[in-house]
Order: structure tokens, then C-alpha cells, then sequence
């Protein structure tokens, strides 16, 4: 039987030959993301782990990352226990504070590889499509039940094939290629649904296919991926993984898709999501003029060299408005050690721009960087929900790297192709 | 039994208003703002063994635990929607709350009409018309009969021993 992407991975999970959507099948996945949540997981099985122990302790991967370094006795001493947890069960896979945004670290360190799968409780664990591996976000509840027993059900879902034709034109990334996609299928467009990409995905690296695959769950999507191919072989050649520890899993060339829907790159500009939604989505052009307050460059879903490259092109040897606050954060330790090796960090901080550490940093609302009220952020991030970055009567605004960019010069929103130009 | 009935998108801050996520979270304290925005009517009439009926992506949204666990709480026995979020739809099951997935079933109904559930047989029947929803498979029905994931994986663990 044809199957899609989603179909052959979880026939190969489940130990089937084939399945088909709707059906639902038990699986034991590769790997379980969790972060500073880990504290309230553990808190739910404290008996049963004292009892039985973990599953096993290559299974989770735990990075704290949300809230760091902590911001109040209550964070810190969840981040204490987890360290006790991660001591006490020999966790294999443990990222400290410092070390970067839980999803990039799962991708730097190759803990997730084209044909795995992989759950995690954080809905943005879809990332992994990027590098061909299988990844959706669970509850907290079903995160601890797969630290005690390795495995949960999943339901194979219905896929819709995304066909990429043609090249996105200068000063156009693959983070407005995504805000235009969730524009036109909106938020719930790919509910319950395997997204696949496919047409012309060479000209996108993985650092852009990660930001594709961040916002998949931003249209409802289960996971969101592109195949393995030179691109892929390439990055992870560099990660060094070896080849053999990996397979390639293609979709049948007659498997049967819900809905095909194919885009024009050529056709789209600059993009911005506007408040409090990410499908309200409008070309930049719209709104140029819109006087912001901060400017954020980060995240999981921009926070990458390639990320913080493109704002430093722009911002060399040029100021932040004195009316705007940029904060940069880089996704990782990696990259901040590559960034300061190459002069970004320099030229970052030289325009103005103020580094916080690897981590998720203001995205959440937790701390750094929460906005006022009636202030309006221009961000990298993936959510522009009400109250997102701490404060209900603020405004998010998202958009990509060399948008947040050069709209930290003017103070205002702006084209990033009005700076190119120059 | 009643039978409540709710449109399309119901979103999760509908369901339980996030300004209660950070000091509610036993069921008697979410109990009261269950639905609250949505329908007033609700936390106080709700009985043991009624149906929410609702439209296409059910809890849509955050993905807070509180909905879930306050209508597990207050004894919904299923709810039957077009369709849910999927998030939503995981939560439901961990906790033990039964979700039905039956377009047929939501469009058919009117008001006044008479649910019964056959869930072994996967069928609705709503004042004598029936209809057929994909039967969960076993370890799914497991873990409802069980009362959610957490006492269904504990009752894993310990046959295993
Ligand atoms: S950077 Fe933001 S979206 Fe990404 S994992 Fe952290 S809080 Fe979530």
C-alpha cells in the first residue's frame, strides 16, 4: 500500500506493514523532550519513580531552558529538583541553564535524525521535520506516564502535501514564507494533520526548514517535515553523524494526501503577523509606519547563526532607533561562541542590541524583556497570543530577522529591502 | 441526562479563562469557572452522566489541563464534537475523559433528541437514528475504564512486577 511520510513511520513504530489514517497504534518513541516542566512531571509519578524507576535513561531529554537563570525560589528550586531527578536516574540527556533553547539543542546535538521519532511536552517539539525525523507535542501527563513506561499511542494522521515552487525573491526568508502559509490555511487549517514540503526546498537550509517546521503547529499541524536530501546529508554531515545511524524515509510517489496545496514563491513579500493571532498575517507593506517599542531576535524559531547574520549585515555599523530596545538571544551556546567568533555579537552590541543568555528567554512572558502596557513588540518568535510576552494590553507583532531588524533602526515597522538597497 | 450543546471553535480559555490557570487546580476549585465565558449556566446545572455536543476543533488553544480535568470532575460522560484540537484530544484521554469524533451524529441532532452511547460497539444512537464512530482500540478504552493515564500506567507497572 502507498503510504506518506507520517503512514511509514508509524507502520515502522508500530511494527506493521502498513497503516492508515485514523488508526491508532502504540509506539515507543526514539526520545521525550522535556524542559523546566520536567519539575511538575516528576512531581505526578514521585512514587512510582522511587518504585520502578525510569524506563530508561536514554529515553528523555531534559533541558532547562524557560525560565533561566532562574527568576524567583519557585524556579530555582524546580530547576534543583530536576538536577536531584537527573542525578538520581543517570538521565543521559541533560542540558543545564546556559546551554540553549530546548529544540535547537535536540537538532544541535543530533538527538534527533531523519526516520526517529520523537514526543515532547512542549508543542513546538514538531521542529524536528526539519531534519526528517517524526515530532509532536504531548501533555505533562503523558510525558510522565513515558518516563515510566517508554511507550504511548499515537493516531495516524490525514496528510496534506505543502508543494514550495519557484524562489523566494531578496530580502524574503523562509520565516515569511510560513507567516504567508498560516495566513492563507489558517490556525487550525492543518488540524490533526502530517504536513509535508515539498518543490523546491534546496534553496532552504535546515536552520529554514527548522523555522517552517517551529510554526507547523501554529496551523494545527501533528508534525510538519521535509525529506532527506543533499541539504539534510549535508548538515549532518557537519553535525558529524554518522550515515549508518540514520534512514531516510521518502513518501510513496501514489500516496494518498487529504489535500494538495501548492505555493508560488516568487509571488511573496515581507511578511508580518499582526496581534493576537498568528494567522492574522499581512505583507509588511501593510503596516510599514507602526512605531514599535522592542524589538526581539531569538527563540527557537529564529534564534540561529544564519538568524543572527542577517540582522548583523543590517545593523553594522548602523544604531538602534533611541526609542527601541533590541534584545537579541541566541538559540544555543553554540551559536553565541560561533557569533562571537565571527564579530555578530560585536556588531550587535556596538548598534545597540542588548545579548541575553541561550534560552527562551522574554518568548514566554516569564521575564526579561516583559513588555508594558500599550507598548508593542516587533519579534522573531512564533506566538503573538494575548499576554504572551507577560502583559495582556501589549501588542506582538512577528516577523523575520532582517524585518525585526531594520525596523529596530527606524524605530518603526519597515520593508528589510528599503535597507538592502542602501 | 442533559445535553449541552456548543458550536464551532470553543477554544480552551472558553472552557476554563486562563486568568484562573496559575490559582486553580483541584476540580473544586475549577469547578466553578467551568464554561464560564461560554455558557453561565453550566458549572451550576451540570449532572453526572451528561453530553457535550459541539461543532469542529474542540478545544482549540493552550493547552492547559484545567478543561479537561473539571469536566472529567463534574462526571461529563462523552463529548461528541465534528472534531477536536489535538492536544485537547490527548488531554482528554490521559485524564479519562471520554471524546467522541462523529460529524454525522453533531449534524443530526436536534434539540430534544435522545442520546444513548454504545461505546464497545462504537455507535450513537440519537432518538433511534444510528451512527457508527471509529471504536477506539482496546488500550485506549483501557485507559478511560481506568480512570486516565496516570492510574492506567500504574496499574501497568504493577502487573508487570
Ligand atoms: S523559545 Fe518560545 S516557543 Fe520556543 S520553546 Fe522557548 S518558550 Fe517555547
Amino acid at each position: 500500500m502507498a503510504m506518506t511520510f507520517a503512514e511509514k513511520i508509524l507502520a515502522k513504530y508500530a511494527n506493521k506493514k502498513s497503516v492508515i489514517p485514523g488508526e491508532i497504534v502504540t509506539v515507543h518513541p526514539d526520545h521525550l523532550l522535556t524542559h523546566d516542566n520536567t519539575a511538575a512531571i516528576i512531581q505526578k509519578i514521585s512514587k512510582e519513580l522511587d518504585e520502578y524507576g525510569i524506563f530508561s535513561r536514554q529515553l528523555p531529554i531534559i533541558v532547562l531552558d524557560h525560565v533561566i537563570p532562574a527568576a524567583s525560589e519557585k524556579t530555582a528550586l524546580n530547576h534543583k529538583n530536576i538536577r536531584d531527578f537527573v542525578k538520581k536516574h543517570r538521565i543521559k540527556h541533560f542540558f543545564d541553564v546556559g546551554n540553549g533553547v530546548c529544540h535547537q539543542i535536540v537538532v544541535e546535538k543530533g538527538l534527533a535524525l531523519p526516520g526517529k521519532l520523537l514526543l515532547g511536552s512542549d508543542s513546538h517539539t514538531c521542529s524536528y521535520g526539519a531534519i526528517a525525523a517524526f515530532s509532536s507535542g504531548i501533555d505533562r501527563t503523558e510525558s510522565a506516564a513515558l518516563m515510566l513506561t517508554g511507550e504511548t499511542w499515537l493516531k495516524v494522521p490525514q496528510t496534506i502535501k505543502m508543494e514550495l515552487n519557484g524562489k523566494l525573491a531578496k530580502g524574503v526568508y523562509s520565516k515569511d514564507l510560513i507567516l504567508y502559509i498560516i495566513g492563507k490555511i489558517s490556525a487550525s487549517g492543518a488540524n490533526y494533520c502530517s504536513v509535508e514540503f515539498h518543490g523546491d526546498v534546496e534553496q532552504f537550509s535546515v536552520e529554514d526548514r527548522f523555522t517552517i517546521a517551529n510554526m507547523g503547529v501554529e496551523m494545527g499541524a501533528k508534525n510538519a517535515v521535509f525529506m532527506v536530501d543533499d541539504v539534510t546529508r549535508k548538515y549532518l554531515n557537519y553535525l558529524k553523524v554518522d550515515p549508518s545511524s540514520y534512514n531516510a524515509v521518502y513518501p510513496d510517489i501514489n500516496a494518498e494526501y487529504q489535500e494538495k496545496l501548492s505555493y508560488d514563491l516568487t509571488k511573496i513579500s515581507p511578511q508580518v503577523s499582526c496581534p493576537h493571532t498568528v494567522d492574522n498575517v499581512k505583507p509588511v507593506s501593510e503596516i510599514e509606519g507602526l512605531e514599535i517599542q522592542q524589538c526581539l531576535i531569538g527563540t527557537c524559531t529564529n534564534g540561529r547563526i544564519s538568524d543572527l547574520q542577517i540582522a548583523a549585515n543590517l545593523l553594522r555599523g548602523k544604531k538602534v532607533h533611541p526609542d527601541i530596545r533590541l534584545i537579541v538571544l541566541p538559540a544555543s551556546k553554540q551559536i553565541f561562541e560561533d557569533a562571537l567568533q565571527n564579530g555578530i555579537i560585536e556588531t550587535l552590541v556596538k548598534a545597540g542590541g542588548v545579548i541575553l543568555p541561550p534560552g527562551c528567554g522574554p518568548c514566554l512572558g516569564a521575564h526579561q524583556g516583559v513588555l508594558a502596557p500599550g507598548e508593542r513588540c516587533l519579534s522573531t518568535a512564533n506566538r503573538n497570543f494575548k499576554g504572551r510576552m507577560g502583559c495582556k494590553d501589549a501588542e506582538i507583532y512577528l516577523a523575520s530577522p532582517a524585518t525585526v531588524a531594520a525596523s529596530a533602526i527606524h524605530g518603526k515597522i519597515t520593508d528589510p529591502r528599503r535597507e538592502m538597497k542602501k | 441526562m442533559k445535553v449541552w450543546k456548543y458550536g464551532d471553535n470553543i477554544n480552551t480559555d472558553m472552557l476554563f479563562p486562563g486568568k484562573y490557570t496559575y490559582t486553580c487546580s483541584t476540580p473544586i476549585e475549577i469547578k466553578p469557572h467551568l464554561l464560564e465565558d461560554l455558557d453561565p449556566s453550566f458549572a451550576n446545572a451540570v449532572k453526572e452522566g451528561d453530553i457535550i455536543l459541539a461543532g469542529k476543533n474542540f478545544g482549540c488553544g493552550s493547552s492547559r489541563e484545567q478543561p479537561v480535568v473539571g469536566l472529567k470532575a463534574v462526571g461529563i460522560k462523552a463529548v461528541v464534537a465534528e472534531s477536536y484540537a489535538r492536544i485537547f484530544y490527548r488531554s482528554s484521554i490521559n485524564q479519562g475523559l471520554l471524546l467522541i469524533e462523529c460529524p454525522q451524529a453533531v449534524k443530526a441532532y436536534s434539540d430534544g433528541d435522545n442520546i444513548s452511547l454504545d461505546l464497545e460497539g462504537g455507535k450513537i444512537n440519537i432518538s433511534r437514528k444510528i451512527f457508527s464512530f471509529p471504536k477506539l482500540p482496546k488500550e485506549i478504552l483501557a485507559i478511560s475504564k481506568a480512570g486516565g493515564l496516570l492510574e492506567y500506567t500504574r496499574e501497568k507497572l504493577k502487573k508487570k512486577k
